[in-house]
């Protein structure tokens, strides 16, 4: 499709290829630059490979056919992931701007697309952030032996433990009530939590020492945020391949289903992940991108960038469920050896009689010979399958069974040290991502003084996402979290990855783009990048859009509460969200979308109505406006 | 007055030898001790324990757990050991009265080691009530736990559940002092990187004011002051002295 819009003055707007290559030799501008290419490499694969990967791909395989999702998520890592990659590369490569100044200088009513990416970042880095101090929290605490959430404390009068901790588990109180004092329902706010607030102001500090000065200082740091997580899962692999279990888990995780291909819904579940996998969208890639030079292969770097993170996906998910094989098996024998214990009581059989083995034989005997008996036994029905099953995804994985995994394992503090330091570096380098992708373009804004150096913008940005934030401290934050997980994260990202897109192909220019990167990278782009760009990508994206947004609005909105006085008990009951809700979601989901519209209808009517003004936009051309002495243009 | 106390002890039957070795790694402390001992010990106040049971004798049963328990070497022997421990408990309780051996008797002992048994006071046969013989358990019950090698869990006392011990709570919470030792150094980092560019900007000063001062005596550098620390540019150069015709 050859569709191009008309987009005049765009020549006047971007650096020309000469003045690419100018820039180039005279390493002009107070532009930062990364130190080396593994820099980059490492900086861009930390800010895809996040706690989604650990939590949210696992889960997702698992409950889709196993290794049977495999399939579409390969499908559409090739059809949409990495064409995407690669086009925020070449424009942020190309453009040498952030995500506003990018799109500002395609077309400047395109600048709601910036300022939408603008919004997300800020807003899912607030709760992203939320859930790195429940990180920090935890691995605090892990340098204790017993760990703390492996006991229920006494109650009151010391005569027995806690009734909720009693009535559920360890793991479930440690997180539900002394990490979280979570009230029954969102609108009961509670108090600021002062561990969490503390917990919280820590997260923010050490993000902020790690970005103060953008690339300079996050570029060092990702020499270890990035690379100590994959370390850790090996040791974490090798670790549950030696314990009981863990096999059947690993199995369970890749048992294909091939049934599963059939469900539209898997094919949703993995274009989603695949789209939210890559972190596009957030203008953070695009910034990374700008500060490479001009020649760098940023074709390969996409390849290279998607097949890290494809596979990292898949071994953290093997790791993760060679560990819940283990807790698997660990509570699967620990419920048949109640049973066996009880059925030995009552019949005075001598020990060993009755092993996990047989137990099924003899119990179907004496349910025969002794029915009543066997009535009146609290035998409870151990099913692997369910145990297996209950591979939760996101906190519920970390916190509650993945710790609960913890403390089976021998030297237990050590393992959570190690888990809860691999959360926090994944968590850590998707941040730096967030932060660039809300620093620069408000830099870019020119909202604050240019002169202001960059300290200031990033110390800025933290202490009001860290003030916002509190509310996530609440006795209700994690209710917050989780609608602004669901909704800031989800619709307006696709909307901007789909604008993104659109802006590029059909204003920018397939053609312009095209031979941009024959400049940069030395040959055009074949024919697979031609037609994923034009035709297959959006309307990949399109699909997934749409679905989304029918599924989310036909379905009931409801939240999963803690609810000691719930019929379930322990189990989560789901509650319908207030309605003032409603406002939140549109104030989360709909503002960033509505951005770009609004922002070109803003620029529409200011151009219309300043009119007379706008030969401001085309200055003299004059020699002596080129000259430049010392780095600086004469003035 | 006859009462029944039920007094049990069981051991998790499960923990068996079949457990494979990393699992066994983790219950090492208890495996010795699980090979031991299991048995439900349900102290009848009845002092004449074959009437709860008709017609068998007790020697006879106790025989018969030694041969049939292939887990753990119950014998007459360990049966001794339990009723010079019970009779320390309540000498122990009793602040000195002399409960001897012979005042422990074990009855009804079933297959699994676990039977009742009574407690008479010494030199009569005057039964013991439950509930003192209750308490002297509950006060050495650490004792008896030991002499066994055993655990709250491994042998029960059929009605006494173990007192459960508070977990140790440190004066200061552990994750205080690692937010403290954390949050001391991001400040230092951060005034450190914040403090940097002040610093060099303060030594480029000072060193641009030695420049000036160095500048000004140079006039023209000739070979042997510093002509040649430049770099040597090429381009207009030619190979040859003179332009050719």
């Amino acid at each position: 499709m050859k569709l191009k819009l008309p987009n005049p003055g765009l020549d006047d707007r971007i650096p020309s290829h000469e003045d690419l290559e100018r820039m180039e030799t005279e390493e002009a501008g107070d532009r930062p630059k990364w130190d080396n290419k593994a820099q980059y490499l490492l900086t861009c694969v930390g800010f895809c490979v996040g706690l989604g990967n650990v939590w949210r791909f696992p889960y997702l395989c698992q409950s889709h056919g196993g290794g049977a999702f495999m399939i579409p998520f390969l499908i559409l890592l090739v059809l949409e992931g990495i064409p995407l990659l690669h086009l925020e590369f070449a424009i942020g490569q190309r453009l040498r701007k952030g995500s506003v100044g990018v799109w500002r200088a395609i077309n400047p009513y395109l600048t709601g697309v910036g300022i939408a990416s603008l919004l997300v970042s800020f807003l899912v880095g607030m709760y992203y952030n939320t859930i790195m101090a429940w990180i920090m929290w935890y691995l605090f605490n892990s340098f204790q032996d017993p760990l703390p959430w492996s006991q229920c404390p006494l109650n009151a009068n010391s005569t027995g433990l806690v009734a909720e901790c009693a009535r559920s588990t360890t793991v479930d109180y440690f997180w539900y009530r002394e990490t979280l004092n979570t009230s029954a329902a969102i609108d009961d706010a509670g108090g600021l939590q002062w561990w969490m607030v503390l917990a919280l102001f820590a997260a923010w500090t050490l993000l902020y020492v790690c970005c103060i000065r953008g690339i300079e200082t996050s570029g060092k740091a990702v020499y270890i945020t990035s690379t100590l997580p994959y370390l850790v899962l090996t040791i974490f692999l090798i670790r549950g391949l030696t314990l009981k279990g863990s096999t059947q888990g690993i199995k369970y995780l890749f048992t294909p289903d091939v049934d599963e291909l059939m469900n539209p819904q898997t094919w949703l579940d993995a274009g989603a992940q695949v789209f939210y996998s890559f972190s596009l969208a957030f203008g953070g890639l695009i910034s990374f991108s700008s500060y490479n030079s001009v020649h760098n292969n940023c074709e390969q770097d996409a390849v290279l960038i998607s097949i890290i993170n494809g596979c990292t996906s898949v071994y953290s998910a093997t790791v993760i469920y060679s560990i819940i094989g283990f807790r698997a098996t660990q509570k699967f024998d620990e419920c048949q050896g109640d049973n066996i214990l009880h059925l030995i009581n009552a019949f005075d059989y001598p020990e060993n009689s009755i092993t996990i083995d047989n137990y099924d034989q003899v119990l179907t005997n004496l349910n025969q010979t002794n029915p009543d008996i066997i009535q009146g036994l609290p035998l409870k029905t151990c099913d692997m399958q369910n145990l297996l099953s209950q591979g939760v995804e996101g906190t519920g994985l970390a916190f509650i069974v993945f710790t609960e995994a913890i403390i089976k394992m021998p030297v237990s503090p050590l393992w959570a040290v190690l888990f809860f330091i691999m959360l926090f570096c994944l968590g850590l380098s998707t941040m730096f991502g967030n932060i660039e992708g809300v620093v620069v373009p408000l830099q870019d804004l020119r909202i604050l003084p240019q002169t202001w150096p960059k300290e200031v913008f990033t110390g800025l940005t933290c202490l009001i996402s860290f003030a916002l934030g509190l509310i996530f401290t609440l006795r209700s934050g994690n209710y917050w979290l989780a609608l602004f997980d669901n909704f800031a994260g989800s619709i307006p990202l696709l909307v901007i990855g789909f604008c993104e897109m659109f802006s590029v192909i059909y204003i920018y220019g397939i053609d312009r783009f095209n031979k941009d990167i024959e400049f940069m990278v030395g040959h055009k782009p074949n024919i697979f990048w031609q037609a994923t760009w034009r035709v297959i990508s959006p309307l990949i994206m399109i699909f997934i859009l749409i679905f989304y947004f029918v599924t989310q609005v036909t379905k009931d909105l409801t939240y999963l509460v803690w609810d000691e006085e719930a019929a379930n008990f322990p189990v989560l009951e789901a509650r319908p969200y207030p309605s003032w809700i409603y406002v939140i979601i549109f104030i989360l989901a709909g503002i960033p979308s509505l951005a770009i519209p609004i922002f070109a209808l803003f620029k529409f009517f200011q151009r219309k109505c300043c009119k007379d003004k706008s030969y401001k936009d085309h200055p003299v051309d004059t020699i002596s406006a080129k000259i430049e002495m010392n780095g600086k243009t004469i003035d | 007055m006859i009462a029944y106390a039920d007094f049990k002890i069981e051991s998790l039957a499960y923990f068996s030898k079949k457990m494979p070795n990393h699992v066994r790694w983790v219950l090492q402390q208890i495996k010795s001790r699980i090979e031991r001992l299991n048995a439900l010990f349900r102290p009848v106040m009845h002092y004449n324990c074959s009437a709860h049971h008709e017609g068998t004798n007790m020697t006879e049963e106790a025989s018969n757990i030694s041969s049939d328990t292939a887990a753990y070497p119950w014998s007459k022997n360990e049966m001794f050991l339990f009723r010079a421990a019970l009779a320390f408990a309540m000498r122990d309780y009793t602040n000195g009265e002399e409960f001897g051996v012979s005042d422990i008797h074990p009855c009804d002992e079933t297959k699994r080691v676990s039977f009742w048994f009574v407690v008479t006071r010494p030199n009569t046969t005057d039964l013991v009530d439950k509930g003192t013989v209750e308490m002297a358990i509950k006060k050495s019950r650490n004792r008896i736990n030991g002499a066994f090698l055993l655990t709250d869990q491994t042998l029960e006392f059929d009605g006494i559940y173990p007192t459960l011990a508070a977990p140790v709570s440190p004066d200061t919470p552990p994750w205080l002092i690692v937010f403290g030792v954390v949050m001391g150094a991001v400040s230092v980092g951060i005034i450190a990187l914040l403090a940097y560019p002040l610093v060099q900007r303060k030594l480029k000063k000072n060193k641009d004011a030695d420049d000036e001062d160095s500048d000004e005596e140079t006039g023209v550098k000739t070979a042997e002051i510093g002509a040649n620390d430049g770099i040597y540019n090429s381009t207009f150069s030619d190979d040859e002295r003179f332009t050719q015709m």
